[in-house]
């Protein structure tokens, strides 16, 4: 007999010990000690996928149909066999980015996007919760049937007994508080929780161990092997089919598709992700668990068919439901130590995936769905608070109450009117959907934010319509209708028909469409749009992991700087000023730095502080946290190179090869006309200096010629000795001219000349010039004559520049006019906003082709037999521009014998 | 027999110095201001020794050099350049072309004048 008390007595104490075990667990952890540092702790941990489902439902469904439970298994066989290439892949981007859920992964693959961590959470927890439904109701209904025992009575519909007598009630209080106490005793950084993984390890030890018993005693026990089992059931006529694999079409596509979904639900359950990534301590335990865990899922199927065949014939009248038959064997045959165990052993698979189930949404809705809500309510000024850890934690808590909730009410409504596999199959395709999102943002950097948003919102309608909307209908709480006709009698959009196709099972169905519309709009809307910078650079750490990760550390995820002042309070806020202590000076002792304090406020830093954070609130929130305290700061060129480099290296590489040749082609040329124009100049300067040097060279030849005749005879006649000595003091006029006017040269060409422009009356310069030139005149006897008129027109200029170029001018025309005869006359006229003067003499006269070099440098005009005139050469290029820099023109009009007219013109005001 | 020289330049004030010094060193002196007039002059009276800068307009110096000698009836007429560019390429340049002595300005007057009495005592 055992009573309730007994049954409830050994479900506290079991629980009890999975909690010391975890606690041992974070015991040792704290300590450095870890005891799922191991492949084989993983590997067992990693059979949290086998849940009530597996425990009682494989037995059920292989009642009906066979091994066609099977496929459940054989799914993630296949794809453990891939884990190598990818769940290494996803563990490595995990612990790059901090990643501490699915939804977190997702987010931080599309640009850390709220939105779309969001839209995961919900999709997580809306399709997750049929699955947690199912657990609550097997592990209840075994409560309810071992009640009974030794009786074998079927547990009531859940709908008929009232909410309080209902026992699934209480197993969901006492699950969710077990969680609490699992999940959410503290907030890690690293969302880990090593006892909870040690206290899965063990579950997944009591279920196998359970099973194993059960199926043992079955086939060994109440009859004689295998071998007797198979062959008594062969006698009965309609157990032979299920010992064949179904025949059609139909039942070899139920097989893949079922096949596939498993595959893919290893991978996206938020469970699964939750040990096999997040709980992940080191990525070589992959190695082990590849071939481990597929052990462990043969060992726990090998009595499945045993205990089905077993069970169908111990009752042939079919009173007894098949899901059941892991307790109702023993039961019927009076063992009552193994009946308890079977119920141990469903306890455990029951209540291990539902705390590791809903830590793992609790975490999402905390971090990618709550959080980002309270951070955008400025209201509630959620950055200001000094420590948010509490609140965290509070709201992982009501986030595990209210799932569990929700899975309640769900078995409620929804429980009774499928078995488990069915129930299970829902949430598997509703997991699925991840699947675009996750494969294609681990491979194809093309992936889009708006693509995954796309894929999963469609998928998840898609699912939701066929598969979640029909199992409300078949519960009564949708018209019934509305599966045999389709809404609104629209037949070609009846849920399990959709667009006329028929010939598939439900979940093959719903699975087909779904992932079409997924696939469909994911591919489609990438490829259609263009990625943000932040998404290429998420997109190439993703994909690009396996080159960013070996060796360094990470940086340049965010750019900006902000200091440690700033960052440890706000990290400090979420994970508690004393844990966040503790994680800047670990910080501060990898990077070789004396104290927190005195880290540099550099990306890495802020790199860190968003990991930390990552770890407690997700990326998608942590970024948006950690971006309002740091100054973003203008990509740099090889940022700016990083990303076109990682958004899609492919196109990128060519972009840059074509780029690269396009660039050194146009530096080529580039170099070879600088080089031409280097050559150019160095000639330009070559001759420069020679023509200089011959310029210097000559008054100093006569300087010293004379001096040293001078020195060597002192008796020189007197007139010729002031003859030599006023040469040499002209010679040394010359030079010091000659110095002068190149630097000048040399200043204007440059550019360094200093112009005062100021508004002029260009009338009163030239009477200043012709008065500062009048002695030269007289000396020369040359007339000079002003022929001013009455204009006075206004010019822009620097008034000694201009005084330089008018003395110049007059100076130029007093050495060519013969003595006596000569006749300067400067004219001024002003017309069309223009002022012009003209600098006329009655000398030699430039001959034609003399009239543009006496421009250039030390080209001096009047070589003839006469010999040179005294002048530097570089009086009229400098006045030329001069006058050109005001804005004006200045040149020379001369008949050869006929004198020569200096003319310039400037704009007036 | 004094010796004759040509003083070929366009500098007024270096040919003064230039007359001054040969004069007092008892020469016979005649001036050119251009390559033209310079061969011109020489054809009047072929001097001994020419003093012949390079920069002179209508034919340079190397030019007038080049010019003399090409003419057999100048053989043994002393050619002493004398420039203002100091380059070392057109000291070359007026060595090669069959002038006897390369002087650059500024030069020593009497380093000058020492070459060109060495020159004319070495007869040809």
């Amino acid at each position: 007999m055992l009573q309730g008390w007994v049954i409830v007595a050994v479900s506290f104490a079991y629980l009890g010990v999975l909690f010391a075990i975890a606690s041992y667990g974070d015991r040792r952890a704290e300590a450095g000690r870890s005891i799922i540092a191991n492949p084989y702790i993983y590997s067992l941990s990693l059979a949290v996928y086998c849940t009530t489902w597996t425990f009682y439902g494989s037995v059920g469904r292989a009642a009906s149909s066979g091994i066609g439970f099977l496929p459940v298994y054989l799914g993630p066989t296949l794809m453990v066999a891939l884990w190598w290439y990818v769940m290494r892949k996803i563990i490595r981007i995990s612990k790059a980015q901090r990643i501490t859920s699915i939804a977190d992964f997702i987010a931080s693959r599309y640009g850390k996007s709220q939105l779309l961590g969001g839209m995961v959470t919900v999709i997580a927890v809306v399709g997750v919760i049929p699955y947690i439904a199912l657990q609550l109701k097997a592990i209840s209904g075994g409560f309810t049937i071992l009640q009974h025992y030794p009786a074998i009575v079927m547990p009531a519909k859940a709908g008929a007994i009232p909410v309080l007598g209902d026992s699934a009630l209480y197993v969901a209080a006492v699950l969710a508080a077990f969680t609490v106490l699992f999940g959410t005793r503290h907030l890690d950084a690293t969302e880990r929780h090593e006892g909870l993984v040690a206290a899965i390890a063990f579950e997944s030890i009591v279920k196998l161990v359970a099973f194993l018993a059960v199926g043992a005693f079955v086939t060994f026990g109440v009859y004689g092997g295998f071998a007797d089992i198979f062959t008594r059931a062969a006698r009965v006529p309609s157990l032979e089919a299920l010992m064949t694999v179904p025949g059609g079409g139909g039942g070899f596509g139920t097989w893949a598709f079922l096949t596939f979904l498993s595959m893919l639900s290893i991978l996206f359950l938020p469970r699964q992700f939750q040990i096999s990534v997040v709980e992940n301590v080191d990525e070589d335990h992959i190695d082990k668990a590849t071939w481990l865990f597929p052990l462990y899922l043969l060992l726990i199927n090998v009595f499945v068919l045993p205990v089905a065949l077993g069970g169908l014939m111990r009752f042939p009248s079919g009173g007894v439901d098949a899901d059941t038959f892991v307790l109702t064997v023993p039961m019927a045959e009076q063992a009552q130590g193994l009946t308890l165990l079977a119920f141990l052993g469903g306890l455990s698979a029951g209540s291990g995936m539902v705390i590791v189930e809903t830590i793992a949404l609790s975490t999402m809705v905390c971090n990618d769905l709550v959080m980002p809500v309270l951070l955008r309510l400025s209201a509630l000024r959620i950055n200001q608070r000094r420590d948010l850890s509490g609140l965290l934690i509070t709201i992982r808590r009501l986030a595990i109450g209210a799932i569990l909730l929700l899975a309640y009410v769900y078995f409620r409504v929804a429980g009774e009117a499928y078995a488990l596999v069915s129930i299970g199959l829902i949430s598997f395709a509703a997991v699925a959907q991840f699947a675009p999102a996750i494969l294609g943002g681990l491979y194809w950097r093309g992936a889009t934010r708006a693509g995954a948003m796309a894929g999963l919102l469609g998928g998840f309608l898609v699912w939701a319509y066929t598969l979640l909307l029909p199992s409300f209908a078949r519960s009564g709480w949708l018209p019934a209708s509305f599966l045999t006709e389709g809404p609104l009698g629209l037949t070609l959009l009846q849920p399990h028909r959709l667009f006329g196709l028929a010939g598939l099972d439900d979940i093959s169905h719903g699975v087909l469409w779904s992932m079409l519309a997924n696939v469909g709009l994911y591919v489609g809307v990438s490829l259609t749009g263009a990625t943000s910078q932040a998404e290429a650079t998420q997109a190439a750490s993703f994909v690009d992991v396996f080159h960013h990760t070996q060796g360094t550390e990470r940086t340049r995820l965010l750019r900006g700087s902000a200091s440690v002042s700033q960052l440890l309070p706000l990290v400090g806020r979420f994970l508690g000023p004393e844990r966040a202590g503790e994680a800047f000076a670990a910080f501060a002792r990898r990077r070789g730095v004396a104290s927190a304090e005195a880290l540099p406020a550099d990306a890495s830093l802020v790199n860190f502080a968003e990991t930390q954070l990552a770890g407690a609130i997700g990326g998608a929130s942590a970024r948006v946290v950690v971006a309002s305290v740091i100054q973003e700061e203008p990509p740099g060129i090889e940022e700016v190179m990083d990303i076109l480099d990682e958004a899609s290296q492919v196109r990128a590489y060519s972009h840059e090869l074509e780029h690269k040749s396009r660039e050194l082609e146009a530096a080529t040329t580039g170099l070879r006309a600088a080089n031409e124009r280097l050559q150019e100049l160095d000639r330009m300067k070559d001759d420069f200096m020679s023509t200089v040097t011959h310029e210097l060279r000559t008054p100093l030849t006569s300087i010293r010629a004379f001096s040293e005749i001078l020195l060597e005879d002192p008796h020189i006649q007197p007139d010729q000795r002031s003859l030599f000595l006023s040469i040499i003091v002209k010679e040394t006029e010359r030079l010091t001219r000659l110095i002068n006017q190149t630097l000048d040269m040399a200043k204007i060409e440059s550019g360094n000349a200093e112009w005062c422009a100021a508004e002029l009356d260009l009338r009163e310069v030239i009477t200043e010039a012709c008065e500062a030139t009048s002695q030269l005149f007289s000396e020369a006897r040359v007339a000079l004559t002003q022929v001013l008129g009455a204009a006075a027109p206004r010019v822009m200029a620097d008034r000694d520049r201009l005084m330089q170029v008018l003395i110049n001018l007059l100076s130029n025309a007093v050495k060519f006019c013969q003595p006596g005869l000569g006749h300067v006359e400067v004219r001024l006229t002003a017309h069309g906003g223009q002022a012009r003067v003209d600098v006329k003499d009655n000398g030699p006269g430039i001959p034609r082709e003399q009239q543009e070099p006496i421009f250039e440098k030390f080209r001096q005009g009047g070589d003839s037999a006469t010999g040179k005139p005294h002048g530097t050469g570089l009086g009229l290029p400098i006045s030329r521009r001069i006058i050109e820099h005001f804005g004006g023109r200045l040149w020379v009009e001369s008949e050869p014998g006929h004198g020569a007219i200096f003319s310039f013109v400037l704009p007036t005001e | 027999m004094a010796s004759h020289i040509l003083i070929i330049d366009d500098e007024p004030n270096i040919v003064i110095s230039l007359e001054f010094l040969m004069k007092r060193e008892g020469f016979e002196v005649a001036v050119a201001g251009d390559g033209e007039s310079a061969l011109r002059a020489m054809t009047e009276r072929r001097p001994d020794l020419v003093i012949l800068d390079v920069m002179i307009p209508r034919l340079n110096g190397f030019e007038v050099c080049q010019r003399i000698r090409a003419e057999p009836a100048y053989r043994g007429v002393r050619v002493l350049m004398l420039t203002a560019k100091g380059r070392e390429t057109e000291t070359k340049k007026g060595l090669e072309l069959g002038a006897d002595a390369y002087m650059t300005k500024p030069f020593s007057t009497r380093e000058l004048v020492a070459e060109i009495r060495r020159l004319l005592e070495v007869r040809p």
